[in-house]
């Protein structure tokens, strides 16, 4: 009664407030990461030499250092150019950056996948090489990609509590605070752990009808 | 960057000091997340309902939840509540130990299911029973087949481990923090440390990739990939 | 008669979902004897030896190794049946990761509890009469298709079975490699070993065989010596079927 009661009154505003900022992290993070990886994941596939370089570089630095260290750079690091960022700012940018590296990969592995004759069929159809772009290499690259990409967002969803590390107050960050308040530690990182898991599970539900809804044979993804 | 590369020379010895925690952790977290891992996966292809239920539901939960969370958890958490008492570097080892495992039952699931069904039924026709076919017939294929995933996984663990900071363990990411609030030159020293990271991955990546060779069978490949 | 069969199997029927692929069958084989199955593919030849073995488990019917029934539900009693009865695959099922000489020993070590060096042996011996020891240390992956069968049947003689099951041991080689692999299975004729065996090869069954069994449809339509089966099978589908067979494969009989 008393944990009702105490869930009722403490918890689940805490949880909503923090919910709130954890899907405002999220969501632009997504946004963005998913065009810097589309972009990046194009440039290293299709991009002349020095292009390529580049973009693969961008590409190993940022899926090799841990995402908390690339926080922490962002936002103890950038005031060394004089540039402050607040800790909601520099988890968006930290969060974006890091996760475009990893989908770059996966777009780069689905274009490179598109055998080059669909391409000289295509043009020798006589298509424009943006309508081949738009109606041969999209719609391909963008089934290919989608389970890797898909499950790059998951783990954004997940990788969101990072940023209570850099005092970005999120849905862990709320949890934390309530939990020291309390010393409710089980309970109330339980509870958060499954307001995760339903996000999670839910995102998933949601790639998969994506996925369903866009599946054409040969291009199943068999989950392992 | 003269002042912050003193800093980074000053500090590095403190550093790698560092990097042996890491390393200590993700070891730890590997080994146990194997153990666990093969477990779950035999469970998963070979266990009756109830055991795959089991099996499947802990692979959602671990993962599902953030690896913060499940720190907090089991270090604040439920380990004070049943008392006892363990250290922070234990406990980071069992939690990253424990969502690895959920991850590596993954990868063996997918190696196991890729063998030949044959394989199986070869080991039972000579009179083994499930436990001797699995054990000397299927794992040391499937193992064999998971090496490429395991080193991905290496690599995974070893960037979570960063955030095992989080409870205090002295690792490479803590101590940077540490040197940096004192002498200030923030950037200079997280470079440092992601340079750490980018060779302690290159370097586990390097030696799977020799394992791999020494245990490969002469003239084989994955089923269905080579 | 039954009593002095080796193996005897009685009523074996084995449905997958709505299809009945075994209707019930009853077969018994005497010691030293050679019993062919012939039939078109989905007869439930395949199906059969696997029942017998117990790979596939049979929704009905019982099994009698020398005159003593299986319990199968005690896995001892299955274990143990399944070291004396030898099976041999169609795709060979060596185990990939272990070379020639010790997808031999794996069995008798693992299973029979031999020494490591008895089994290593015994292993050489076995390879030695299937003519292959100089191959003793190559990977599957490194043996030709005529060779890996050769193995696997060295795997299943190491275990020193009582009755061998061959599942067409041929079919899935290349015809130029089909008879080396029947040059061993005649060697075990003339060494009296027990043997069912599935297979499409006529010409060998017609020399050799005792007895051919035909099935189609999950029974057996008709059996009877090979010598009688061959010039004047009652059946008009059997010879019809053995027709198709030797105009398939080019032999004459």
């Amino acid at each position: 009664m008393e944990t009702l009661l105490f869930f009722q009154q403490e918890v689940i505003p805490a949880f909503l407030k923090g919910l709130r900022v954890s899907i405002l992290l999220i969501l632009p993070s997504a946004v963005v990461g998913l065009m810097i990886g589309t972009v990046t994941g194009a440039l290293r596939a299709y991009g002349n030499r020095g292009v390529r370089l580049v973009a693969d570089a961008y590409a190993t630095l940022f899926r090799g250092i841990p995402l908390v260290v690339q926080l922490f750079m962002w936002y103890f690091g950038l005031p060394y150019f004089n540039v402050y960022l607040n800790p909601f700012a520099a988890s968006v940018i930290g969060f974006s950056l890091c996760s475009g590296a990893y989908h770059s990969e996966y777009v780069r592995g689905a274009f490179l996948s598109i055998k080059r004759g669909q391409l000289s069929a295509a043009l020798a159809l006589g298509f424009t090489r943006l309508q081949m772009v738009t109606a041969i290499l999209l719609p391909q690259g963008f089934r290919r990609a989608l389970p890797g990409c898909g499950n790059e967002l998951i783990y954004l969803v997940k990788y969101s509590s990072l940023a209570y590390m850099i005092t970005c107050i999120e849905l862990t960050g709320e949890a934390k605070v309530l939990a020291s308040m309390t010393f409710r530690y089980t309970e109330i990182f339980f509870a958060v752990g499954l307001v995760y898991l339903g996000l999670v599970t839910f995102a998933s539900w949601l790639l998969q009808l994506v996925e369903d809804r866009f599946t054409v044979p040969g291009f199943e993804h068999h989950e392992l | 960057m003269p002042e912050g590369l003193t800093a980074v020379i000053t500090a590095f010895p403190y550093l790698l000091q560092g990097s042996l925690v890491t390393v200590a952790v993700v070891l730890g977290a590997m080994v146990s997340g194997l153990v666990l891992g093969v477990l779950l996966a035999v469970g998963q292809v070979y266990g009756r309902r109830p055991v795959r239920l089991l099996a499947r539901v802990y692979v959602w939960f671990f993962r599902g939840v953030p690896l913060l969370v499940l720190l907090f958890l089991f270090y604040f958490g439920l380990f004070s509540v049943l008392d006892i008492n363990l250290s922070a570097f234990t406990v980071a080892i069992i939690v990253l130990g424990l969502i690895s495992a959920a991850y590596q039952s993954q990868i063996f699931r997918g190696a196991i299911l890729s063998l030949p069904e044959g394989q199986f039924k070869a080991a039972r026709a000579l009179g083994m029973s499930d436990l001797k076919a699995i054990s000397f017939i299927v794992l040391p294929q499937a193992l064999r087949f998971s090496i490429p995933g395991w080193s991905n996984e290496y690599s995974i663990v070893l960037k979570d481990s960063a955030v095992v900071f989080a409870l205090g363990v002295a690792e490479i990411m803590a101590r940077t923090h540490f040197v940096a609030t004192r002498t200030y030159q923030y950037l200079p020293l997280y470079l440092a440390a992601g340079f750490l990271y980018l060779v302690l991955t290159f370097v586990g990546v390097k030696a799977l990739r020799m394992v791999e060779e020494k245990v490969r069978i002469p003239g084989y490949s994955r089923p269905g990939i080579g | 008669m039954a009593d002095e069969s080796i193996l005897k199997v009685e009523n074996i029927r084995k449905a997958f979902g709505k299809r009945h692929v075994l209707k019930g069958v009853s077969l018994s084989i005497r010691k030293g004897e050679l019993k062919v199955l012939m039939g078109p593919s989905g007869a439930g030849k395949s199906t059969l030896l696997q029942c017998i073995n117990f790979l596939v488990t049979p929704d009905e019917g019982e099994v009698w190794l020398e005159g003593s029934r299986l319990n199968r539900a005690r896995k001892h009693d299955l274990y143990a049946y399944r070291q004396q009865v030898g099976m041999i695959f169609q795709d060979f099922n060596l185990f990939d990761h272990l070379c020639a000489l010790d997808n031999i020993e794996i069995g008798l070590v693992r299973v029979k509890g031999l020494h490591k060096d008895a089994a290593r042996e015994r292993a050489m011996g076995e390879l030695e009469r299937v003519g292959l020891s100089d191959h003793a240390h190559h990977y599957p992956a490194q043996l030709s298709g005529g060779q890996k069968q050769r193995v696997s049947i060295a795997r299943a003689l190491a275990m020193d079975p009582k009755v061998m099951l061959l599942d067409e041991p041929t079919s899935a080689l290349d015809p130029e490699l089909i008879g080396e692999v029947l040059a061993v299975i005649r060697n075990l004729v003339a060494n009296g070993m027990t043997m069912i065996m599935a297979t499409h090869q006529i010409g060998f069954s017609r020399a050799l065989a005792d007895e051919i069994i035909f099935m189609e449809d999950g029974q057996i339509v008709e059996q009877g010596p090979s010598v009688k089966m061959f010039s004047d099978a009652v059946s008009e589908r059997t010879r019809a079927f053995c027709a198709k067979i030797s105009e398939l494969y080019g032999e004459t009989f």
